[in-house]
């Protein structure tokens, strides 16, 4: 059974960045102190005065600033759930279920750890690498994008460990997929964290295996509920159909069917 | 109570309220064996709704009986057990280890799920099949029998008159109806099996006409259930015709919902001078009857 407690809160805006025409960072406040989150775990939306809107969004927790007390989401604009919640006016508050799902597992104390993250699935991945610095780790992101545009959060990820990036249009970084970047001929790895889309955390997971090396995805399953109870949100792994939305959204890759 | 399905066994919500204030919960699906549903994507949001095509995933009674049972007999609500099967002797089999249970009052007969692909749609759309199983169930099935209709038929009365000759102690209404979603960008179906079962605000008028409809029908009580989210639209029900009320879609939106609209009821009565629920149960008015048959006459004016 899960082992953090969920709570439904009514949570302030305080800010939002338009990182581009496509992405936000909204930061909310909370007059008390949040619940334990933890990096990989995510947060289940209401978003009112969208029509076509009618169930939660599930967001990634993308960090929190525990001096502050204030959460980050990073999202992207997709339809108009997300542009309506994006378009939110500061000061009103937005309900939302959090801290849902499992966690991020703690790397070994020697490990050599990268995490690598493909457009808006680098949110995660943030509060990890914070979280894994604070651990006392070296920590290198590797985050993937068609174009420069659409990497996030570059200076906030520098804060925490080195930062590679690649480019579909070389825009940026490295031409290509995250896959094909010269960092994973350099170095060698102990321990990979991986969220983007799902032909990128593929790819990741092959190499992984080839090369022996511990690796956890964050998958993106369409739910309901967000809490255990609607069975919609199931990936098939060697357990059978369990919900992503308890037993995930963070899978070691031994245990998917990839 | 809770509907079927949309609350797994209780435990994933006692994070966000005290099952104690509301009148009872449904486990989801049991079946004889155990499912394991069918493949993703399962779910679909349409319009003020939902399709889902869960398929009827659970570990099997046994599991249910051996396992969670334990951990959850001691509620302070109503547990009822919604029971599935593909076949007569699959209902019949899987009761008959509910009622082993002691703290199991009674069960919902789900002979109307419509994801199942052998079976459970077949039961449901006929009197025949629906009066089959339930006289089947109700030989060996000594506590309350509550059979789940499905609004996936031409006339919800006739199955209704059927399963309460067959000795049913009450029924509940309506299950999910058939539905799709297309990816248009894709060209393709989002769900999994193509067609699904929708719930959600979207339904409460097809719902609502099912329970008024059958209430005129039948004896034995009736628990309504579609798209409720509100103490205002739990009270519609009980005005249609229902004794009783499930929250299912609902509380996906909001986890909290169901003492919600357990309290508004309360309001709803003082505010206008009830003394008990009881009063509302069929208590619409209408001034005149207006001929149903004018919607399918051309000429109607």
């Amino acid at each position: 059974m899960q082992n953090y407690t969920s709570y439904i809160l009514d949570l302030e805006l305080v800010e939002t960045q338009a990182l581009n025409a496509q992405y936000v960072l909204m930061k909310f406040h909370h007059e008390l102190q949040f619940p334990e989150i933890q990096s990989g775990q995510f947060i289940q939306v209401r978003i009112d005065g969208s029509p076509n809107t009618y169930l939660r969004r599930p967001i990634s927790v993308n960090f929190v600033d525990k001096v502050k007390n204030q959460l980050w989401l990073l999202i992207q604009l997709v339809g108009d759930g997300t542009r309506t919640l994006a378009a939110t006016p500061i000061g009103n508050k937005v309900n939302m279920i959090l801290p849902l799902g499992n966690n991020f597992s703690k790397p070994d104390f020697k490990d050599q750890v990268l995490l690598i993250g493909g457009g808006v699935g680098v949110a995660p991945l943030l509060m990890l690498g914070k979280e894994i610095k604070e651990q006392g780790l070296n920590v290198t992101f590797l985050l993937g994008a068609r174009s420069a545009k659409d990497l996030l959060e570059l200076d906030e990820f520098s804060k925490y460990g080195q930062v590679f990036t690649t480019t579909e249009d070389a825009s940026a970084g490295e031409k290509g997929f995250v896959t094909q970047h010269s960092i994973l001929k350099s170095q060698k790895f102990d321990r990979i964290y991986t969220c983007g889309p799902k032909p990128m955390m593929q790819a990741v997971a092959n190499y992984a295996k080839m090369n022996s090396i511990e690796c956890e995805v964050s998958l993106e399953n369409s739910m309901a509920c967000g809490i255990g109870a609607c069975l919609c949100c199931v990936e098939d792994t060697v357990d059978g159909h369990v919900c992503t939305c308890t037993t995930g959204p963070v899978f070691n890759i031994k245990k998917l069917k990839w | 109570m809770t509907a079927s399905g949309t609350f797994g066994f209780g435990e994933e919500f006692t994070d966000f309220m005290d099952i104690a204030r509301i009148g009872g919960i449904v486990v989801k699906g049991t079946t004889i064996r155990h499912r394991e549903g069918n493949p993703y994507p399962r779910m679909a949001e349409t319009p003020m709704g939902m399709l889902n095509a869960v398929g009827l995933q659970n570990k099997g009674v046994h599991y249910f009986a051996e396992t969670i049972y334990p951990r959850i007999m001691n509620y302070d609500t109503n547990i009822l057990v919604n029971v599935s099967g593909s076949t007569v002797e699959e209902y019949v089999e899987t009761a008959e280890i509910i009622q082993t249970l002691a703290h199991i009052p009674g069960i919902e007969l789900n002979i109307s799920c419509p994801n199942v692909k052998q079976g459970g749609m077949a039961f449901g759309t006929s009197t025949e099949g629906a009066a089959r199983v339930v006289e089947a169930v109700r030989k060996v099935y000594k506590k309350h029998l509550m059979v789940k209709l499905s609004p996936n038929v031409t006339d919800i009365t006739e199955i209704a008159r059927a399963v309460e000759a067959a000795g049913a102690d009450s029924v509940s209404m309506i299950n999910t109806l058939l539905g799709m979603a297309i990816n248009a960008e894709k060209r393709k179906p989002v769900l999994s099996t193509v067609t699904g079962g929708l719930s959600g605000a979207c339904i409460k008028p097809i719902a609502l006409r099912m329970v008024w409809q059958t209430s005129k029908a039948i004896q034995i009580p009736i628990v309504g259930m579609g798209g409720i989210s509100s103490a205002t639209d739990a009270i519609e029900f009980l005005l249609a015709g229902a004794s009783a009320i499930q929250v299912g879609t609902a509380n996906f939106i909001d986890p909290a919902i169901t003492p919600k609209i357990a309290k508004g009821i309360v309001e709803y009565c003082e505010r206008h001078g009830l003394r008990s629920v009881r009063e509302l149960i069929g208590a619409l008015e209408i001034e005149s009857q207006q001929p149903s048959e004018c919607l399918t006459d051309q000429k109607c004016s």
